[in-house]
């Protein structure tokens, strides 16, 4: 039993829980749903679980912000940084890329949406999908019949 | 107490030593100086004479790496593992002359073609769209700091889907074959991103060759080895791995001719080598979880792709469409290559990639100069062209005899090279003979599908009374000068086979590779 719950190892590993559970949310949003503006939230679900799953390993146990402590003629302290245990701010960084990396994606996913809207008259993709099959219909009954219909 | 500031020993650099960096910087900052220019008649020139630039950079760089060694360029002149490094050895050369290239060739071609596709008032910002892309190839080749792949590979696939959706002023399915490469690509390079947060919280490093050696010191693990499965996971969605491939054929079909050229002979190639880099040099060949993927997953996958893909091509009833599914085929030949895992395998990996990209280039051309003429790529609408534009003709059946690896052709060296690369492995295990026949049978399917293309090319009668002019010289140059590469790199090998056994010598040596160049560094 105690195998089987393990409440410290739970405990110790929620943050992985987590960034799992809104990694799937976020993924099974963007096949599931077929309204296009739905997939793209589900596609910032899934890409926000990677920033948390990031910002969470740069965290040390006992650590604080890594602002390294000055004197007063803004120099860096050495003396009062020993001792000092700092989280890993390199992911914080590194996340502050993939979050504008997101914002862009959103922003040029809605406006495909928008142009898709004009042209097609619906954002739904089941809709998109009845259209664009019989567009094809049509290139086919047009087209298709060369090779004595084989092509 | 202070912390003294360092004192820096100043050294002079000349232009030669900012090469690697150039090679990014050049398009990059072409991309925005054509949007404030925002002249339609400078935007051409503009990315004309950077990619032309940006061609000379890496033949330059090639020339110098190509007998072995590496060139290491710190960004800022920070060291790594804190700073971001640029590192050009024989691998990455390669590919950066192959992506400079046909973007050079390219873009005289999509002068017309775009004119012709594209509304006026998009030029100015397609040819900036098309910089960005450019850049981000370059950089995600060119760099060895592994989030930095990251950044260059979002920014060259955020470009490349916006050029996709050029394609709606001629038909408006573009624009949702814009938007599912979005949703696909955008869930690739996330994947990569996970990826790379488990090796980054395995080893503490963001730098390739810092990667390598602290991998090599710790041994396999759960994390490392989910970091691996989702990196190759993520990139194979960016190669349009079978069966990973959905997002390609639809993206390929309804983008503008000149936008299909350059990604078809472009972007999964870099993918391909940013996927190489990280099974070879940043994981090490004697990781065996990594030669086990290849061997157990990428080894049928790519023989399915070959077969399937070319199957599903010769039932095609469009030129364009026909292409798109051998792309995916073809990209089946080069992991085949590679996950035949040695070095004769993984170069002929690397000359297909080549190979494949000026033929397929050189195959989309033809059929954007027969949409120029004939308004559509089906096989009714290009029924008797091939005849009437005898020299755009002409050109398409050397690419489809270089597609099918007919000998004296390109195709052919990197078929042979394979086939060569199964008999290697063939003594230990007869499976690999079954593999060798079986690159000939697909060739055979191929043989199927470029016949059909042919025959709606030159013994069809035409659709309409009204005789199609031939290109014009602007696309019949592009075309021509790809021809005769196909022609000449299938007779004289000597060059391409030769930077690409350097460039696998340099990849099999795995991170013993990387860890010698560290050396050399200090």
């Amino acid at each position: 039993m105690s195998e089987l719950f393990d409440l410290r190892f739970l405990a110790d590993h929620a943050h992985y829980f987590l960034f799992i559970v809104l990694m799937m949310t976020g993924l099974y949003i963007v096949v599931d749903k077929t309204n296009l503006v739905k997939k793209i939230v589900g596609l910032n679900i899934f890409q926000v679980s990677v920033f948390m799953f990031y910002i969470s390993i740069g965290k040390v146990s006992g650590g604080t912000a890594p602002i390294l402590p000055m004197d007063d003629k803004f120099h860096v302290d050495t003396e009062a940084m020993a001792g000092i245990a700092y989280s890993n701010p390199l992911p914080h960084v590194l996340i502050l890329t993939a979050i504008v990396v997101g914002i862009a994606t959103t922003s040029l996913g809605l406006a495909l949406i928008v142009r898709i809207r004009e042209a097609f008259d619906t954002i739904d993709e089941e809709d998109i999908t009845h259209i664009e099959q019989d567009m094809t219909r049509e290139d086919n009954a047009k087209h298709g019949n060369a090779m004595g219909g084989m092509a | 107490m202070a912390v003294e500031p360092h004192t820096v020993e100043h050294t002079a650099r000349t232009l030669m030593d900012h090469l690697p960096v150039l090679q990014v910087l050049i398009p990059f900052c072409t991309g925005p100086i054509i949007v404030f220019l925002g002249s339609r008649r400078l935007a051409w020139p503009l990315a004309f004479v950077a990619s032309a630039l940006s061609l000379i950079v890496s033949l330059m760089l090639l020339w110098q790496v190509k007998d072995g060694g590496y060139i290491a360029y710190t960004l800022g002149g920070w060291e790594p593992p804190l700073g971001i490094e640029y590192r050009i050895d024989a691998a990455n050369a390669f590919v950066l002359m192959l992506i400079s290239l046909i973007g050079t060739i390219t873009l005289p071609y999509a002068l017309i073609s775009v004119a012709d596709e594209i509304k006026r008032r998009d030029h100015t910002l397609f040819y900036a769209c098309w910089m960005l892309c450019f850049t981000g190839l370059l950089g995600m080749v060119a760099t060895a700091d592994a989030f930095n792949v990251f950044v260059f590979l979002e920014i060259s696939s955020l470009s490349t889907y916006v050029l996709v959706a050029m394609g709606a002023d001629r038909d408006r399915r573009a624009l949702t074959a814009a938007y599912d490469y979005l949703i696909m690509g955008t869930i690739g390079a996330t994947f990569f991103v996970i990826g790379l947060g488990m090796i980054y919280m395995a080893t503490g490093t963001l730098n390739m060759a810092d990667i390598a050696d602290r991998l090599a010191d710790q041994g396999a693990n759960r994390t490392v080895r989910s970091g691996f499965a989702f990196v190759i996971v993520g990139m194979g969605l960016k190669i349009a791995m079978f069966p990973l491939h959905l997002w390609l054929p639809k993206a390929y079909v309804f983008a503008p001719s000149a936008v299909t050229v350059f990604l078809a002979a472009t972007a999964t190639k870099a993918a391909i080598y940013v996927m190489l880099r990280f099974t070879f040099s940043v994981y090490r060949p004697e990781f065996t979880y990594a030669t086990n993927t290849l061997e157990m997953i990428f080894l049928p996958l790519a023989v399915i792709a070959m077969f399937s893909a070319s199957f599903v091509a010769a039932f095609q009833t469009n030129f364009k469409r026909m292409l798109a599914y051998s792309s995916v085929a073809q990209i089946g030949y080069i992991l085949l290559g590679v996950a035949i895992l040695n070095e004769t395998g993984l170069t002929a990996g690397i000359v297909h990639l080549f190979n494949h990209g000026i033929t397929k280039a050189l195959m989309f051309m033809g059929v954007g100069a027969f949409v120029l003429r004939a308004g559509g790529s089906f096989y009714a609408q290009i029924a008797g062209l091939g005849r009437q534009m005898p020299l755009t003709g002409a050109a398409l059946v050397i690419g489809g005899l270089s597609l099918i690896g007919v000998p004296g052709t390109a195709g052919f060296i990197s078929k042979w090279y394979l086939v060569q690369a199964a008999f290697e492995r063939a003594p230990d295990n007869p499976m690999y003979l079954a593999i060798a026949v079986s690159v000939v049978l697909s060739s055979l399917l191929a043989v199927v599908y470029v016949w059909r293309a042919f025959e709606a090319m030159y013994l069809m009668a035409p659709a309409t009374d009204i005789r199609a002019k031939e290109a014009p010289l602007l696309m019949l140059v592009p075309m021509w000068v790809l021809a005769i590469a196909c022609i000449w790199f299938g007779i004289d090998t000597d060059l391409i086979a030769g930077a690409a056994a350097q460039a696998a010598a340099g990849l099999f040596e795995g991170s013993q590779g990387m860890l010698e160049m560290k050396g050399a560094v200090h």
